[in-house]
């Protein structure tokens, strides 16, 4: 998000989801639409089925790729030069938005000569898809009325992922496709309410609303609210965390609803980190891999036995609300958070979660409408949505970006954190499949989503599975730097040669023990998305 | 059998479904028809929400580890045990030495008071979930 924050303004899907049917030209980048948002895709295909035109930039044959017009298949972490070339191309086609970029952004300057020193024929070399088909991608983007940009998280999950986002953002910006309805740049949230919790602060550096903790007139307001000294300091980030508690002095952790033993890269890391804490409490439904190693856990009421909203990747928040009493001796996280709370000598009194929505209200100029009352009519408001009378926000930037003018901040092409050697020749991916969610705990736990995808599976190219004597389903030994696991191959076509794949929802084939420890430098994001691997068969 | 109408939570598209009880129990999910994103449509994490809710895995009651195993507690062991101990670290090692992971998949109003409990309480800005994941 930090790439889009200091482009636009604000870090947050443009978009509504139903925009997307209406656009004329869709690049998806980085997102394996139909497996992990089946519901946009749904939007995407239901475009292209009214004849719009769709670009797909993914090393893998992913099944929206299937109904791409173009479909880029660039080698693993070579998006800024692809981004550049299209741009590139664009400009030497005249179909940049003179209009726009003079009245709405600021540094186009820059970015310009940046792209004319840009050597075309070497740069498309490197992303590995011929110039040909390229430019036929950007000729298609470049004319679009009204062209919508979606990616994921094989977008940010790299060691350049910032820069990636800004590429993106630059693109948009050349072409004039955002401020308007129907265009835009749309980062896809992976879980439920990860908007949500960005939005309510749950970050280290601001409070709710996206206001900064170094900020002293934000700082003031929230510390007479609560009526307690507040920090200026910035926090730590997850992994500061989980991965250097020593060095940053942590000795007690609390942990609600998540679980870094599986989601966290390097997991002998996280394992020693946890174990080594003084105090570690996990509030969770499940016992996790991570409240495995706690001291004290709570168990937590599931989304159906409670009242709330969630923030959907479109900044929708909606209602969540209570179907059943909560399970055994279980209890809300927010009863669990003002008890504890209280035992600590500060009370938190409130009734129920509308009165929680009434202080976030007051505090948070996003959510300054965002009453339950008002929530329940209709489905739910789309933030920015600051007072009682205000309608939603479908569309972000009408007329104008959050930050004043969009910035063009040019970016080149950096070497992901471990190219593939000798020893370790693969480079491997990880994502997630449409039968589970995240670690597994919840989907896992449905005998019929296991039933149909029942475990981990190592994608494999025909060629090299040819070479290494693999046959299909087949155990064998993936190993990196890091560790190794044992995990099932299933040979095909989807990846290209010299690539694996595989996904991070199966706790026996846990992938996290692999992948690199290193992070974009702004915004903490791990790189998933490719770390140099082995195979070895497994000898009986 | 009752419907009650909420928000899916295995993905950022955030369907509207309805959830079916029956007793106490949820039986079932079906999409909204009117909803703005599903439209009458799920995929198959939404049709089988409901399936891991009354999983014989859940945790129903606190746990607390004594000779290193976690043995069942109640809440008001857990919760002073919890209470005493942040309260003990932060006196001897200062607000920075406790961090706190907040989580997607928690509600607003959830989140909002972690994060509260975090920077008043605690006080530090040692808080974070799994955005980047």
């Amino acid at each position: 998000m930090a790439g889009l924050a200091t482009t636009f303004g604000s870090g947050a899907m443009t978009n509504s989801i139903s925009e997307i049917e209406q656009a004329d030209v869709i690049i998806v980048s980085g997102s394996n639409t139909t497996e992990a948002h089946p519901q946009i895709a749904r939007r995407i295909i239901d475009a292209v089925d009214g004849s719009a035109g769709l670009i797909v930039i993914d090393p893998r044959k992913t099944d929206i790729s299937k109904f791409a017009s173009v479909h880029l298949q660039i080698r693993p972490g070579t998006d800024i030069p692809l981004l550049n070339c299209i741009m590139r191309i664009i400009l030497d086609e005249n179909l940049v938005d003179d209009v726009f970029i003079e009245m709405r952004t600021e540094n186009y300057v820059v970015l310009r000569d940046m792209l004319y020193r840009l050597d075309l024929d070497e740069t498309a070399a490197e992303t590995g898809v011929s110039l040909e088909k390229i430019r036929r991608a950007a000729k298609l983007f470049g004319r679009a009325h009204k062209g919508v940009f979606c990616y994921c998280l094989g977008i940010t999950q790299h060691i350049c992922g910032t820069d990636n986002v800004r590429s993106i953002a630059n693109l948009a910006m050349l072409t004039g496709n955002v401020e308007k309805q129907d265009t835009g740049v749309d980062p896809l949230r992976g879980q439920n309410n990860v908007q949500g919790a960005c939005d309510m602060g749950a970050l280290p550096n601001v409070f709710p609303g996206y206001q900064g903790v170094a900020d002293p007139t934000a700082r003031e307001k929230f510390s007479r609210a609560w009526k307690s000294e507040l920090s200026d300091k910035p926090g730590l980030t997850l992994l500061d965390m989980t991965h250097k508690s020593r060095e940053n002095g942590l000795h007690a952790m609390f942990i609600m609803g998540e679980n870094p033993m599986l989601s966290d890269p390097v997991q002998d890391k996280v394992k020693e980190t946890f174990d080594s804490l003084e105090f570690l409490a996990v509030a969770d439904i499940f016992l996790t891999e991570t409240a495995r190693c706690a001291h004290v856990v709570f168990p937590a009421a599931s989304f159906a036995e409670k009242s709330g909203t969630f923030t959907n990747s479109e900044r929708r928040v909606q209602h969540v609300r209570q179907a059943i009493e909560p399970i055994g001796d279980s209890r809300t996280d927010s009863e669990i958070i003002t008890d504890l709370s209280a035992g600590m000598g500060y009370a938190m009194a409130y009734d129920n979660p509308a009165e929680i929505m009434e202080e976030i209200a007051m505090l948070t100029p996003l959510y300054g409408g965002m009453h339950h009352d008002r929530l329940n009519e209709n489905w739910g408001l789309q933030w920015p949505c600051p007072d009682r009378n205000h309608p939603g926000t479908p569309y972000l930037h009408k007329h104008s970006f959050t930050r004043g003018k969009g910035l063009f901040q040019p970016a080149s092409h950096q070497e992901p954190g471990e190219p593939p050697d000798e020893q370790y020749p693969f480079k491997l991916m990880t994502g997630r499949v449409y039968h589970h969610y995240h670690t597994g705990a919840m989907t896992r736990a449905s005998h019929l989503l296991s039933r149909e995808c029942p475990r981990a599976l190592l994608e494999i190219n025909p060629e090299d599975a040819d070479r290494l004597g693999v046959r299909d389903g087949e155990y064998v030994t993936l190993s990196t730097r890091r560790g190794n696991i044992t995990i099932c191959t299933k040979i095909t076509d989807r990846v290209q040669p010299g690539m694996l794949y595989t996904s991070f929802h199966f706790h026996e084939a846990p992938v996290n023990k692999l992948t690199i420890g290193s992070v974009d430098p702004t915004a903490k994001c791990p790189e998933y998305k490719i770390c140099a691997a082995r195979l070895e068969r497994i000898q009986s | 059998m009752q419907y009650t109408l909420t928000t899916c939570a295995h993905c950022g598209c955030g369907c509207g479904v309805y959830l079916h009880t029956e007793n106490g129990r949820v039986v079932g999910s079906a999409p909204s028809k009117n909803h703005p994103v599903s439209r009458g449509n799920l995929c198959v994490k939404g049709w089988h929400l409901h399936d891991f809710i009354h999983s014989p895995h859940r945790l129903t009651t606190p746990l607390i580890r004594k000779n290193g195993v976690l043995v069942p507690a109640d809440w008001e062991e857990a919760l002073d045990f919890t209470a005493t101990s942040l309260t003990r670290i932060k006196k001897d090692h200062g607000p920075d030495a406790i961090g706190v992971v907040s989580s997607a998949k928690c509600t607003n109003e959830e989140n909002f008071l972690l994060q509260k409990f975090t920077r008043a309480v605690l006080q530090t800005n040692n808080i974070d979930h799994c955005a980047r994941l």
